[in-house]
């Protein structure tokens, strides 16, 4: 018999190791230290019912267990065989105690689709993804369907872009099918630039056939023989998978003529991008391919109708793709039954910032950011206070506590200010100022931006400096007025989607932390104590014993003061490079 | 290498191999093998996945034990890299987290030769598409 104890930072926050040494004193007691084992583990991510503690072999899962009751559970559970009911978790739908925790909702929470082989296959085996029922989706299609009924359980499954658009996959194959040419392509956009976002690499990493496969998919559907994968360069791993994985399919002649006895013949190769973040945009992306500028054109026409090389093209992101084999095996009925009324499916997510599970996660649509991040991401780092989460990346938003309970999906997104983006997903906490995270971003845009079209190029450069200047200190109520009136001109000027969402990040945090901009400006305050010129060291004299620990450690001199008597600051001189703070062993000093 | 020539082809070939994986999974007493596979997407690999990867079939060859070592893609808790999942045979996987070489001897030692936890194991918190 095993006790697992959650070791996740909330759980540990609550006392876990006394829970653990308790358990253990217990069996001890009564001469079980021998064959109770008591383990402690990873985070289950139930961390607003932790403390957890699960009994192995029968899944029993105890919650909100305290060192108390280790007592009660090693003589009931442990001796007698007896379950401590008032300990399990109660099922809110049903009022019912769950012994066992595969019955429990929680686990429900995330759903691998996308990622269903990711972390489950060797990658660079193709019998392991055949065992799988691999290639099965295209063997049904080319055998048993002809393209528009492959092209109608896709649009019947409600499958929507996951680059970040979400426009309705199945429709855009429709469109490219109509399009009449002696050649059309297939494009698979891997050039995942989000900071912070992995999602795509993931998956090329982990499952490159599924990609592969569902790229043959659509080249059925709407009649295209070749493939390309736009792919970044700075993605090595995920390049040599994908190219053993091409390999490997062709030689089972999964790739190549005439696939599996029929006459479809399909082929892909790669290309590699070099790291531009306006290569994601579709037209930038085909432009890059053809060997031209990264720049993108005004749609219409669009890739459907002229695309690489003026042929019809179809562009769907990473994990667009990865979903397509499943619904077709499995159906649209099946699909659509997962998600919301418009956003059909999962999303996978890419967690990172100041969350405790930085990880990969696939959740249905309709899923509470509350749940993401306080359950599934095990809430916030070192007991910090939740201030904001980034979705969508440059081109999204900051969403706030009162959007916690909002359903993730493309229009809800959207409606809050934000956008799904392509997953990426950055949290952050009381210590974020949000005009330098906002400065962050368009910091990433102005350097991204390719130049072509000067609402972007000019806009978002002056964007970046008025938001300088009020991390500075220096900013006017004028200023903020410029911010937004500039950003709504770039929004509704610019040529493509980078420059269209570019000004996100300001707007909202202008609608969601105006009071921080107002610090900055009228109290010339960081309140997160973020902004360094807003910052003052201060040397309080009551406390300071005059050690000259301070000073002797500052590296340029701008403590000054007599042994045993309290020091001052120069704060003209001063760099605010915090050494004193760190040398003081009496918290004299602090900043204001 | 021969081609596969059609669905019927496919499905016969996806039988042989799940049945082949599934010996090799559930094991028949000549043929229970320890299965551990390592998630090796660039996280895991930039935390030292490899290192560990190579330790554990060195040692388990050295300590004579009959085990499969295969790599695998990202299993979703980066922030437990390197992490490996770990299936005896008979048993319901399990993963461990923060595995380093120490930690990999002491799975070895405690849960591959004895069936005893040890710390870090990371509870599974999804569900596969395979009940659904």
């Amino acid at each position: 018999m095993h006790l697992l104890v959650c070791g996740g930072t909330g759980c540990r926050a609550s006392s876990s190791d006394a829970i653990v040494e308790s358990l253990k004193s217990e069996l001890a007691a009564n001469g079980l230290e021998n064959d109770v084992q008591v383990i402690m583990t990873g985070c289950f991510g139930f961390c607003e019912k932790g403390p957890i503690v699960k009994v192995l072999p029968d899944n029993t899962f105890y919650t909100q267990v305290k060192p108390e009751d280790a007592a009660e559970i090693v003589r009931e559970h442990v001796v007698k065989g007896r379950k401590v009911a008032r300990l399990l978790y109660t099922d809110p739908a049903k009022n019912e105690h769950v012994s066992d925790s595969k019955h429990m909702g929680f686990y429900r929470k995330q759903i691998r689709i996308a990622l269903r082989n990711c972390g489950f296959i060797n990658p660079e085996n193709i019998d392991e993804y055949i065992a799988r029922d691999g290639y099965q989706a295209i063997g049904k299609a080319i055998t048993e369907m002809d393209p528009q009924q492959t092209i109608d359980i896709i649009k019947k499954s409600g499958l929507r872009g996951r680059g970040g658009g979400g426009f309705p996959t199945g429709l855009k194959w429709e469109i490219a099918s109509k399009n009449k040419a002696d050649q059309k392509y297939v494009v698979c956009n891997a050039d995942e630039g989000d900071p912070g976002a992995f999602m795509d690499r993931s998956i090329l990493e982990g499952d490159p056939h599924s990609v592969i496969e569902a790229m043959s998919i659509c080249g059925y559907c709407i009649g295209a023989s070749k493939g390309l994968v736009y792919i970044r360069a700075e993605y090595p791993l995920a390049i040599k998978r994908l190219k053993v994985a091409i390999d490997q399919a062709r030689e089972y002649g999964l790739l190549g003529n005439n696939i599996l006895g029929s006459n479809f013949s399909f082929d892909i190769e790669l290309r590699y991008g070099a790291g531009a973040f306006v290569c994601g945009e579709e037209t930038a992306l085909i432009h890059s391919m053809e060997g031209l500028r990264g720049e993108p054109t005004v749609k219409p026409p669009f890739p459907a109708e002229s695309g690489y090389l003026g042929k019809p093209t179809n562009v769907n992101n990473v994990e667009t793709f990865a979903n397509v084999p499943v619904i077709i095996l499995k159906g649209a009925d099946w699909y659509s039954s997962i998600g919301t009324e418009k956003s059909k499916g999962t999303k996978v997510f890419a967690l990172a910032g100041k969350i405790n599970n930085v990880g990969l996660i696939e959740v249905p649509m309709g899923i509470t950011l509350r749940e993401v991040i306080f359950e599934i991401g095990g809430g916030i780092k070192n007991g910090k206070k939740f201030k904001a989460v980034q979705t969508g990346g440059p081109s999204g938003g900051c969403l706030t506590e009162k959007h916690l309970d909002t359903p993730i999906d493309f229009d809800n997104l959207i409606a809050a200010g934000s956008m799904m983006g392509s997953g990426g997903m950055i949290v952050m906490d009381e210590d974020d100022c949000m005009v330098a995270v906002a400065k962050f971003y368009l910091d990433f845009t102005v350097e991204e931006s390719c130049g072509k079209c000067s609402p972007c190029r000019i806009g978002n450069k002056r964007l970046y400096e008025t938001l300088e200047k009020i991390t500075k200190g220096e900013g006017t109520m004028e200023d903020l007025d410029r911010l937004r009136n500039l950003s709504q001109v770039i929004k509704d000027t610019a040529l493509c989607g980078l420059g269209q969402t570019s000004p996100n990040p300001v707007l909202s945090t202008l609608d969601n932390f105006y009071h921080e901009y107002l610090a900055h400006v009228n109290d010339r305050k960081c309140p997160a104590g973020q902004c360094k010129s807003l910052m003052q060291y201060v040397i309080d004299p009551e406390a300071c014993v005059g050690c000259t620990a301070c000073a002797r450690n500052c590296p340029v001199n701008a403590i000054s003061g007599e042994r045993k008597k309290p020091h001052e600051i120069d704060t003209a001189i001063c760099i605010k490079c915090g050494a004193c703070i760190e040398k003081c062993k009496f918290n004299a000093i602090s900043i204001q | 290498m021969t081609k596969v020539k059609s669905l019927a082809d496919l499905k016969k070939m996806k039988e042989t191999l799940q049945t082949k994986i599934d010996i090799r999974e559930k094991g028949d007493a000549s043929e229970s093998l320890v299965q551990i596979k390592v998630a090796m997407a660039t996280c895991g690999i930039a935390s030292g996945a490899k290192a560990v990867m190579e330790f554990l079939m060195e040692e388990l060859d050295k300590r004579g034990i009959q085990a499969v070592v295969t790599q695998t893609g990202c299993m979703g808790y980066c922030y437990a890299e390197p992490t490996i999942e770990v299936k005896l045979p008979g048993k319901e996987p399990v993963i461990f987290g923060y595995v380093d070489n120490k930690k990999a001897d002491d799975i070895i030692e405690k849960y591959i030769k004895n069936g005893e936890l040890v710390d870090g194991i990371i509870p599974t918190n999804f569900e596969s598409i395979d009940n659904k």
